[in-house]
């Protein structure tokens, strides 16, 4: 989905703060929310990280802004829980007193189609283009290298496809590719400065050029 | 509007609560569970990452096997684990500097770096850094020479990548233990040199 958690080359936003001897957690909260993400993910199995990535993406982009990392993550958690009929809303908002904000409901990516066989078709230094997809539900492909062409740096080990696996449709791994763009082919004002942006790419978002 | 906050929308830490007594009252929060995640988090810090690139910087050996393969080479020192299933190595030199960033979410190598802090995971860095490199480095205090190439990482799939700085010379003749003093987060993500 093109949502506000794809950031990348956004123009406007402001001074990056920087926090001295930051704490891991600045309030207890944080940790406790963080913990139930990692034992639904990784011990009771409620839900992968890509549903999880994806239920944060479909957060409200004015809540999205405002909330911090982890009040982001709590969102994601209680949306999945939510859905999946593990925890009801109602019971939500009478424990926390007030309204629990959660993320809209998923689109799945109909159109995409099956990832190809695992093996690997490109090599370091093939020149790649990237697929100009734009789809409902959640992808892994920034906004800012789509229909961009690049050169493959480094072939990567084959992982789960996120855009089937977000939406519980296939588990299939397929291999990742670190992509280099020049800057100038990313941005307009870029030129030739010496700069360029390595974006890590599933193979069926990409296709070959000579 | 009830997908956003308003006066009405209770805090945070009062929605954690009511998610936790939630899963509890239906047994699926057993004691002490959230208490081990949390001392797992204690484990991943960038120390680890420090320990990792002095070594690096003393033993031509490893640093030879960081580059062949850093996942197993960071496993050797006992850092391994989720968000590190997969990790890579950047060598900074004279000529090219590497920054990492998560654009679309705050991907992090937690094993080396720990749990990311709060400027990495900001709107700020993850909409700006892969744009304006430069200036963005500028503003954190970090002015590269012109003719220094940037590239800058975006961890958009699984691969979680850490940068290795370029050992500051005047630290010759220093112990692997005296090097990992001087390590930071902020160098091994790209946006300081020592």
């Amino acid at each position: 989905m093109d949502g506000i958690h794809d950031l990348g080359g956004m123009a406007g936003f402001g001074k990056i703060e920087r926090e001295q001897e930051e704490p891991v957690f600045h309030q207890a909260w944080q940790g406790r929310a963080f913990a139930i993400n990692v034992l639904s993910i990784a011990v009771f199995e409620h839900y992968n990280t890509d549903a999880y990535r994806h239920a944060i993406e479909r957060m409200n982009p004015r809540h999205y802004l405002q909330a911090c990392y982890y009040e982001r993550v709590l969102t994601g958690v209680a949306t999945l829980l939510v859905e999946k009929g593990i925890v009801a809303r109602q019971e939500l908002q009478e424990g926390a007193g007030g309204e629990f904000p959660l993320a809209s409901s998923a689109v799945a990516n109909d159109e995409m189609p099956a990832p190809e066989p695992s093996a690997p078709f490109f090599q370091t230094g093939d020149t790649v283009f990237v697929k100009n997809v734009s789809v409902p539900g959640h992808t892994r492909v920034p906004r800012y290298c789509r229909g961009k062409t690049g050169t493959v740096l480094h072939v990567a080990p084959a992982f789960t496809f996120p855009d089937h696996n977000a939406h519980g449709r296939s588990y299939r791994k397929e291999p990742t590719y670190h992509v280099e763009f020049e800057a100038g082919n990313l941005w307009p004002e870029a030129g030739s400065r010496g700069e360029s942006v390595v974006v890590d790419l599933w193979q069926s978002y990409l296709e070959p050029r000579k | 509007m009830s997908s956003q906050q308003n006066k009405n929308t209770a805090s945070p830490a009062a929605r954690t609560h009511a998610l936790e007594e939630s899963l509890r009252a239906k047994g699926l929060l057993p004691e002490g569970a959230i208490e081990s995640v949390l001392e797992q988090v204690a484990h991943w810090r960038p120390q680890n990452g420090a320990h990792v690139v002095a070594k690096a910087w003393t033993d031509p050996a490893y640093r030879k096997r960081l580059f062949e393969d850093a996942t197993a080479a960071c496993a050797e020192l006992g850092y391994e684990g989720p968000q590190g299933e997969y990790m890579v190595a950047l060598e900074n030199t004279p000529e090219l500097h590497n920054v990492v960033v998560c654009t679309q979410c705050s991907c992090t190598a937690w094993p080396v770096l720990g749990l990311p802090p709060d400027w990495y995971k900001s709107p700020e860095y993850r909409a700006r850094v892969a744009r304006e490199p430069r200036p963005v480095l500028k503003e954190m205090g970090l002015e590269l020479p012109t003719q220094v190439k940037i590239r800058v990482w975006d961890t958009t799939a699984e691969t979680r990548y850490f940068v290795l700085p370029m050992r500051p010379a005047h630290t010759e003749g220093w112990s692997e233990l005296q090097l990992r003093e001087v390590v930071t987060r902020e160098a091994m993500i790209g946006v300081a040199v020592l």
